[in-house]
């Protein structure tokens, strides 16, 4: 696997997905090029997907908000026979190395998350429209939808059989959501995940496993009725026209750095090191949101949400090895926090809403980035509402204090927004600042009364808003010592402790997918009984079953 | 009528399986049976339930007790369950298991393989009685009649034969699967028939006939390979039901024969000799051969994507596990397992058909199919030795497996019967050529005029050589109700 992975997708290439736009109702079909793999070895049957798929897959519920903001509810369906989806291509899990399962099962988590949640952010409804066999990941697709509708025709199911045929799990949130959203009993739910047909008819309605059952006589016009009924009542307030989301400024570099517009990423193969700067604004924000508008993609709060988000997703697949990614920021903040007030104060218009909810799905991107993460809040920086967020989502921050030799750049300061109390919460459902003062919440009413100054680094250490401030005759030994300790763990041991250590306070859904599940499915993923020489996931297709160890861990 | 509530099962249902003293099964049966009757009921038009029909009951397995011919109304047909005397100390014949004493009962891992394949097995049965239900309106004769309620009322039996294992050894999703297999029904918007073919209508006597012959063929060879099972029952049962299977393709075979009979006949009784002097034949009131080979190019390519995919994960699993073997897996000269060996799979590459090795665990369906294509091939010869004997120059021939596919790797391309593959415009542009027509198949549907009269038959269709039971040619088989 050494072609570059690439996320970002022409709407007009795409190779698996058709859409159709019907005014409020968008029609998303699902239609797998079976020879349309990322990778080779592997056909894509009966619409199973692999990380192709599932990229065109993010780009489509992306587009689907920022160019298609009239669309209120879309239906997912099938445009095969007989299957809805199959789920993840086996094949391709089974020749995948364990980065990539990981990787991939990660990305497409996120995938789901991010539609799931368009009805409460953006007021976009998914439907399942359920015909044929709907099973594995085919089956956590419907699951992530807001409602889902199946088939009455005695042959279509919805099943969850990576347990009895593969010895892996439903990973990307099967398991979850059929006990936390779905509430499934958990004896229903134990015979479900245990049998490998599935529940079909009216048992899939009567277990919850399903939302409605529908004769297949009337399936089709039913779907279409549904699906105008809740565009109907949707309370998403109507919007002519969106914007389009054209194609990054973006230019790879040999050294595996990358130049974005606003974010540079310096790589240090050596040094298994990745920096990342986040260039502030330098022009004055837009007037109102109707100059917003106008600019569009080109708007620097959106512009940098879209190029964060890449550089993190092609660090993530493409980059295994740099493990430790040092954030800075380099900017005005005032200017910045200007470009973020006009978002803040006009939350109730849709673009708005939909590029802040978009910055909270960015900083949920980095919080489960499994690369060790440090900010360096460095003269000239602009941690400032948003980017200051990233001081929260890493693992260490170091300030500079006081002024530094030959460097006459503005002193480092730390300032907090509207937006660091509450429109970015984590997985957690608390915000970052919530999080990292579960023991002392006292500190967040006092951060927030300090929010819009400028702390410098005695004040924001006070505050606690970063680790260790360091002056100019300590910080170049620290850093580099901090940099090299840190690049020289494990990296297991780093990524499982890191992935504990981020998330304190409550579990939800979405924590216990990230934790519980996805920790317990990347286990299984390296365990024999699954991936070893004849390990069920290496077998399947060869009829020959895979060969258990029987002991108990 | 049958009395539903006092049946007694061992008088009324032949058996071999101890049915009156399963309580189990009896319990099972008691629900569903009422539920058979009613699709039965629904099914077949009126008349013909009333009428009395000379058939074939299976009242037990031995050789005098599996063929017992009378008049009968089909309502009132003794759909029995009968299994093949079980053979002492049966091995599992193939897979992992090979060599073990077979199941007597399911193994808990296998169940819902097991479970997936008899309901695959058991969709059919019913779905091809749907897909013939308005034939007998249209009958050639009193004899052709006579076959089609024989056919149909087995198939009724083996859907029995299923639901008995469904309801023995599957409990209570047994009880739901049964269930579900009346709900199913060929073609229906709400519920159709699980595989493509059954649900497909059979619209005249020579589709009836080419089903018979082809699809029916299909059927004898999955039951073949069911009947290989290591699980014990199922193996069982199917082998009674290959016994009447061989009825059905005798049906088959002989109508097809009789059409091209009763073509050649015409065609040299007028002194034809070109067999594509199509209208002039037509207008003798028979099938010209062309037309034949058309129908013949239609069954046998639906039959082929019966098979399923050449490169099949299921069948791999179904044959390791010892569930479902190869056609005539004792005979084949192997050691039963495969784990290492490989088998030549035809497909397609780079735009070219091309032959591969792949691991012959993976191609079981492959396997299945090209012993399907050489028995099918049979019954071809024997027609064409009638056209040669009758001195016309022609030659029925069985496409390539590439032509005409909508299942398998030949579904992504188009090819010619020949096997030479074609752009989809040269496919739209020829098709007619290939296939049946709306033309073909009007005309085909011009001739289905009933003849009830006994021991007449249709224009377009021969009487045949020997009667059934030994019947003489003008036996009434059918005693219709006219109401």
């Amino acid at each position: 696997m050494t072609k570059r992975i690439e996320f970002q997708v022409d709407p007009a290439a795409y190779r698996h997905w058709k859409i159709d736009y019907d005014g409020a109702v968008a029609n998303l079909t699902m239609d797998v090029d079976e020879n349309g793999g990322l990778f080779d070895g592997y056909q894509l049957k009966m619409n199973s997907y692999d990380l192709g798929v599932d990229i065109e897959l993010a780009d489509i519920v992306q587009r689907m908000r920022f160019e298609h903001p009239e669309v209120k509810v879309v239906v997912m369906r099938s445009g095969k026979d007989r299957i809805f989806c199959a789920g993840a291509n086996i094949r391709m899990l089974g020749g995948a190395k364990h980065t990539h399962k990981v990787n991939f099962c990660k990305f497409t988590n996120e995938t789901r998350n991010t539609f799931e949640a368009a009805e409460e952010d953006s007021g976009q409804k998914y439907i399942a429209a359920v015909k044929g066999a709907c099973a594995g990941g085919g089956y956590e697709l419907a699951l992530a939808c807001n409602h889902i509708m199946l088939t009455d025709d005695s042959s279509s199911s919805v099943s969850l059989p990576e347990v009895p045929l593969l010895a892996v799990l439903p990973g990307t949130g099967g398991l979850t959501r059929v006990t936390d959203k779905r509430r499934v009993r958990r004896d229903r739910a134990d015979v479900f995940c245990s049998t490998e047909e599935g529940v079909r008819g009216k048992r899939a309605a009567e277990w919850r496993l399903v939302d409605e059952v529908i004769p297949n006589s009337k399936f089709d016009e039913t779907v279409d009725r549904r699906a105008r009924e809740f565009a109907a009542a949707s309370t998403k307030a109507d919007v002519a026209q969106g914007i389009a989301l054209g194609p990054l400024d973006r230019t790879f570099h040999e050294d595996g750095s990358v130049t974005y517009s606003t974010v540079e990423v310096q790589a240090n193969r050596a040094g298994r090191t990745v920096t990342i700067t986040i260039k502030g604004p330098e022009a004055k924000p837009p007037a109102d949101m109707t100059a917003f508008e106008a600019q569009g993609d080109q708007a620097w709060m959106l512009r940098a949400a879209r190029e964060v988000d890449d550089a993190i997703l092609h660090l993530r697949l493409n980059e295994p090895e740099l493990g430790l990614m040092v954030w800075k920021t380099q900017g005005d903040a005032e200017v910045l926090l200007a470009h973020e007030a006009l978002l803040m104060t006009n939350r109730d218009h849709w673009l708005a809403n939909e590029v802040l909810q978009y910055w909270k799905r960015v900083l949920k991107r980095v919080d489960v980035t499994s690369r060790s993460m440090v900010a360096l809040v460095e003269h000239g920086s602009c941690f400032a509402g948003v980017l200051a967020e990233l001081l929260f989502a890493v693992d260490r921050s170091y300030m500079m204090e006081d002024e530094f030799e030959g460097d006459n750049r503005p002193i480092a300061a730390v300032t907090l927004s509207d937006a660091n109390f509450g429109p970015m919460p984590m997985a957690n459902g608390l915000t970052r600042l919530a999080t990292r003062f579960l023991g002392e919440p006292e500190a967040v009413t006092a951060a927030e009364a300090r929010k819009d100054v400028g702390l410098e680094a005695e004040e924001a250490e006070a505050a606690g808003l970063v680790t260790e401030i360091l002056d100019d005759i300590d910080w170049e030994d620290e850093i580099r010592i901090f940099l090299e300790e840190r690049a020289s763990f494990s990296p297991d041991a780093m990524t499982g402790m890191e992935a504990n250590l981020r998330f304190a306070g409550p579990e939800t859904m979405e924590t216990r997918i990230f934790g519980r599940l996805t920790a317990w499915q990347n286990w299984i993923f390296i365990r024999p009984n699954a991936v070893g020489e004849n390990g069920a996931l290496q077998r399947y297709g060869t009829g020959v079953r895979g060969e258990y160890n029987m002991e108990r861990v | 009528m049958l009395d539903l509530i006092n049946v007694s099962y061992d008088t009324q249902i032949p058996n071999n399986v101890g049915l009156s003293s399963d309580k189990k099964v009896l319990k099972a049966l008691e629900r569903w049976h009422p539920g058979y009757i009613n699709w039965w009921n629904d099914l077949i038009p009126q008349n013909f339930q009333e009428s009395m029909v000379y058939l074939r009951t299976a009242v037990s397995v031995d050789p005098k007790g599996w063929a017992k011919f009378d008049y009968v109304k089909m309502p009132e047909y003794r759909w029995g369950v009968l299994l093949a005397p079980q053979v002492e100390d049966r091995r599992i014949p193939m897979g992992e298991h090979a060599g073990e004493l077979a199941w007597q009962e399911v193994p808990g891992e296998y169940r819902n393989m097991l479970k997936r394949l008899i309901v695959i097995q058991g969709d059919t049965e019913p779905g091809s009685v749907e897909q013939q239900r308005f034939l007998g309106l249209t009958a050639p004769s009193l004899y052709d009649m006579r076959n089609l309620f024989q056919v149909n009322v087995e198939e009724g039996r083996h859907l029995w034969a299923m639901v008995y294992l469904l309801f023995k050894y599957f409990g209570k999703d047994g009880r739901e699967e049964a269930d579900d297999l009346l709900r199913r029904s060929s073609g229906s918007e709400e519920a159709p028939r699980m595989l493509g073919a059954f649900n497909e209508e059979t619209p005249d006597w020579l589709s009836f006939f080419m089903f018979t012959y082809f699809t029916d063929r299909d059927g004898k060879m999955q039951l073949e390979s069911l009947a290989q099972s290591g699980f014990d029952p199922l193996s069982r049962t199917c082998r009674f039901m290959l016994t009447e299977e061989a009825h059905h393709m005798f049906v088959g075979e002989t109508g097809v024969g009789r059409t091209i009979q009763a073509t050649l006949d015409a065609m040299n009784k007028a002194g034809i000799t070109d067999p594509y002097d199509i209208n002039k034949i037509r207008e003798m009131g028979v099938i010209d051969l062309p037309t034949i080979q058309k129908k013949l190019n239609l069954h046998y390519t639906l039959s082929l994507d019966l098979f399923g995919q050449e490169v099949s994960t299921n069948a791999a699993n179904a044959f390791n596990s010892g569930i479902k073997g190869r056609y005539m897996e004792t005979r084949i000269d192997d050691d039963h397992r495969l784990q290492g060996d490989t088998y030549v799979v035809r497909t397609v590459k780079n735009g070219l058909i091309v032959a591969e090795d792949v691991p012959a665990l993976t191609a079981i369906n492959m396997r299945l199919r090209d012993d399907y294509v050489r028995d099918a091939a049979g019954g071809v010869g024997r027609w064409n030795k009638l056209i040669e004997k009758s001195g016309i120059d022609f030659r029925l021939t069985l496409p390539h497996e590439a032509f005409h596919r909508q299942i398998g790797v030949f579904a992504a391309i188009k090819a010619d019967p020949e096997g030479n593959i074609i752009s989809d415009d040269e496919w739209e542009k020829r098709r007619d050529e290939w296939l049946p027509s709306k033309a073909d198949g009007d005309f085909i549907t011009s001739l289905m005029k009933p003849c009830f009269e006994p021991g007449k038959f249709a224009s377009w269709i021969a009487a045949p050589k020997v009667g059934i039971d030994n019947k003489p040619g003008d036996f009434e088989y059918v005693k219709l109700h006219m109401a």
